[in-house]
């Protein structure tokens, strides 16, 4: 299945993130259910590998992925954005068929 | 499209469950709003980068300005521009001894002091609103929306008027006051000391304008201010002074014009600034007659001209510790608040005093607000990073309930620790629909069919309403034991219905292991088997929505437009027993288009019903 990936922007993002908080071993992005119908995101700091998760490595992050998540976000490059004065993680999910209005909720 | 931040491991927040939570720092000389992003506190710039805003509201004009715009103009026009309206809130006439001191035109009237301005009398009130509503717009396009919940900080002395003043501000500039922080315990609560040990600490905190020191004691993760004390007229702006003076008599210059005293005081600041981190700095500058001033001052020459400002720090320190019956050897930890706390001779007089080194690894001009911060993350139901919890037990797999076209809706996550407690609203697929069957299911797989059943029962008496109307809230609970207890309540009538079950009961951790592996093996398969499951769904609310609309309407249509349409159902209808979801999506979205033109007709036809016999007058 494809790679989930960060874009340098993002990698030096999450990096510093990390640093910053001291521990945890990479970044773990993942899909759940989400009302009654549709999924929503996670991003998370990850603080172990478990034996099932698939391990990426992009620009010196190691990117975790459940394997039941993966197949929603196989080809997904994670961006790193500014739009004014916020600023936050993107997810470009070649997977998405449509999302609600803002993008925290979506199908594929 | 949504900016994510990072969240702590199995913390991520539902989708729009993120709740935006703001801490300020409403200062007398500067203010500051800060958050909780990517799992810890950061203080919200502004376009420039500037974390700052100095308290400072001028009425201009046209219109009001605060801030560094305010800040510019405040030498021309001072009796509108108001700084230090913190020493005013919830302040009598009569309360302020210093009255003169400022340039306004005051009006006393019962409570709190008015202020004439070009815009008219204000209250403190009013203007602290303003630095209030310029710090909300700051949070509110930082964080792409409105605000649910603001922490603010005041002085540990502020009495019930000053406090009631600041809630009134915040109330004023539309923020959502959760509570006050008294500012010492703000700064505590950033340096993580409300999870360290409990005891005593002290609280040194040197602002601009205004000294402070208070002892807090903790315990059992509550801060209780044993004492306050403090200096009202003593600041970094001293400092900034005693530099000034230095330097005229240094350079042997007349009284300046006001112009250059402003231009050498700005320069006697930077000069101070350099002087943390470096042995010496100069300070330089050309007067509006000529004159050329280059000084060099070294950090011995300044710590001299300074002695007796520290040392009256002291003296508040010492009765701080008197009324809390304390000595500086029971102090378990010291923390500095406040710009001017940088300056190396403070820290040396602190570490002496205290016989140990201050803490001093967060930004003393931002701690304040970053403490408000994590308690605000806290009390709108954010969690937080290191907020610990003991690990007793974790759910071993996922609880939920089947949802339309057998799929499962996890309720409770696997690795959940107990007790734990989630609820999710359901509603109606049917109009009239006046019974839900609920079926309780354990695993981690999409199709109910490959997961455990544990428990069914019904919830009945839904009172008629057409399909999604109805809420019907489930709510899952695990006590400490592991049992399980289902309640679904309809939240109009509150009829509800409940059953309790042991969800680990006949499971060997052997079934455990291969439900999971089943789950992992399963994955592509299960998200196909979700998508089409949905995708029927969908198939069977409009196929069953057309149906009815075309039995009611059926006049509407010509034979020709009313065989389209039965055309496309019948295609949905073939597709729905297939397995390409894709496939199936594409004949719902033909059958959409087909009735297009027929729901507008029907939408015509109700209007009319709706306002005939009605006059025009009527209607408005």
């Amino acid at each position: 299945m494809e790679a989930v990936k960060l874009t340098p922007s993002a990698a030096k993002h999450v990096a510093a993130h990390l640093a910053k908080r001291g521990k945890g071993v990479g970044l773990r992005l993942g899909v759940r259910t989400s009302g009654c119908s549709g999924l929503a995101y996670k991003l998370e700091y990850a603080d172990d590998v478990r034996p099932e998760d698939i391990q990426f490595e992009c620009h010196g992050v190691k990117v975790i992925v459940d394997p039941k998540s993966l197949p929603y976000l196989a080809g997904t490059e994670l961006d790193f954005a500014k739009e004014g004065l916020n600023e936050g993680f993107k997810f470009n999910n070649p997977n998405v068929r449509d999302s609600c209005g803002c993008g925290e909720s979506f199908n594929v | 499209m949504a900016l994510f931040q990072i969240s702590e491991p199995d913390d991520a927040p539902a989708p729009h469950g993120h709740r935006r939570a703001i801490g300020i720092d409403l200062g007398t000389t500067n203010s500051l709003v800060a958050t909780v992003r990517n799992g810890y506190a950061v203080v919200l710039p502004d376009e420039q980068g500037r974390p700052l805003v100095p308290s400072i509201v001028r009425y201009a004009q046209h219109g009001t300005e605060v801030g560094y715009k305010a800040m510019a103009h405040q030498a021309q026009d001072p009796q509108n521009t108001v700084v230090s309206v913190k020493r005013l809130m919830g302040r009598g006439l009569a309360d302020l001894a210093d009255a003169r001191r400022f340039p306004y035109g005051f009006q006393d009237s019962p409570g709190m002091v008015r202020i004439e301005t070009r815009a008219g009398i204000k209250t403190p009130v009013e203007i602290s609103a303003e630095i209030l509503r310029m710090l909300r717009e700051r949070a509110e396009s930082s964080l792409g929306g409105m605000i649910d919940g603001a922490v603010v900080t005041v002085p540990a002395y502020f009495d019930d008027a000053q406090r009631q003043a600041t809630k009134d501000a915040a109330k004023l500039a539309g923020l959502p006051v959760l509570r006050l922080l008294n500012e010492p315990t703000a700064a505590a609560i950033a340096y993580g000391l409300d999870n360290a040990s409990e005891g005593t600490y002290a609280v040194y905190d040197l602002g601009g304008g205004t000294f402070d020191i208070s002892i807090l004691k903790l315990s059992r993760g509550v801060f209780e201010v044993l004492s306050t004390n403090g200096d009202s007229a003593l600041g970094g702006d001293d400092f900034d002074h005693r530099i000034f003076c230095w330097a005229l008599e240094q350079a042997q210059v007349a009284p300046p014009s006001p112009a250059d005293a402003r231009l050498l005081l700005v320069r006697a600041r930077e000069t101070k600034e350099k002087l943390t981190g470096h042995d010496a700095a100069r300070l330089t500058a050309t007067l509006s007659d000529g004159t050329h001033v280059d000084l060099e001052l070294t950090n011995e020459a300044f710590t001299s001209i300074t002695q007796t400002l520290v040392t009256k720090t002291l003296q508040p320190l010492r009765r701080a510790l008197r009324d809390a019956a304390l000595k500086p050897a029971d102090i378990k930890g010291v923390v500095l608040v406040g710009g001017a706390t940088r300056m190396p001779q403070i820290r040396r007089t602190v570490t002496e005093f205290f016989g140990q080194p201050p803490l001093t690894n967060l930004n003393p001009d931002e701690v304040v607000a970053l403490g408000a911060a994590i308690q605000a993350n806290k009390l709108v139901g954010n969690r937080e990073r290191d907020d610990e919890w003991l690990l007793l037990d974790v759910i071993p797999l996922s609880l939920g309930i089947e949802t339309m076209g057998g799929l499962t809706e996890k309720i409770i996550p696997r690795n959940s620790t107990i007790p734990v407690a989630r609820a999710q609203e359901f509603t109606t697929f049917k109009d009239g629909q006046t019974a839900m069957a609920i079926h309780v299911v354990q695993g981690e797989r999409e199709k109910v069919s490959d997961s455990r059943s544990l428990a069914r029962f019904e919830l009945r008496g839904i009172p008629p309403m057409t399909a999604g109307a109805a809420r019907i809230r489930v709510s899952f609970e695990v006590d400490a034991d592991g049992l399980l207890s289902v309640s679904a309540q309809e939240q109009t009538t509150g009829v509800h219905a409940t059953i309790a079950v042991k969800p680990s009961y006949g499971l060997a951790d052997d079934d455990i292991a291969r439900m999971l592996q089943d789950s992992f093996a399963h994955a592509s398969d299960d998200m196909r088997a979700r998508a089409l499951a949905e995708a029927q769904v969908e198939a069977d609310r409009i196929v069953a929505a057309t149906v009815s609309a075309l039995r009611a309407d059926a006049d509407l249509l010509s034979p020709d437009e009313r065989k389209q349409i039965e055309g496309a159902i019948a295609a949905v209808n073939v597709r729905r027993n297939g397995d390409d979801h894709q496939a199936l999506r594409a004949s719902v979205e033909a059958l959409n288009n087909a009735t297009a033109e027929f729901a507008a007709r029907r939408m015509d036809r109700s209007m009319r019903a709706a306002l005939a016999g009605k006059r025009v007058d009527a209607l408005t």
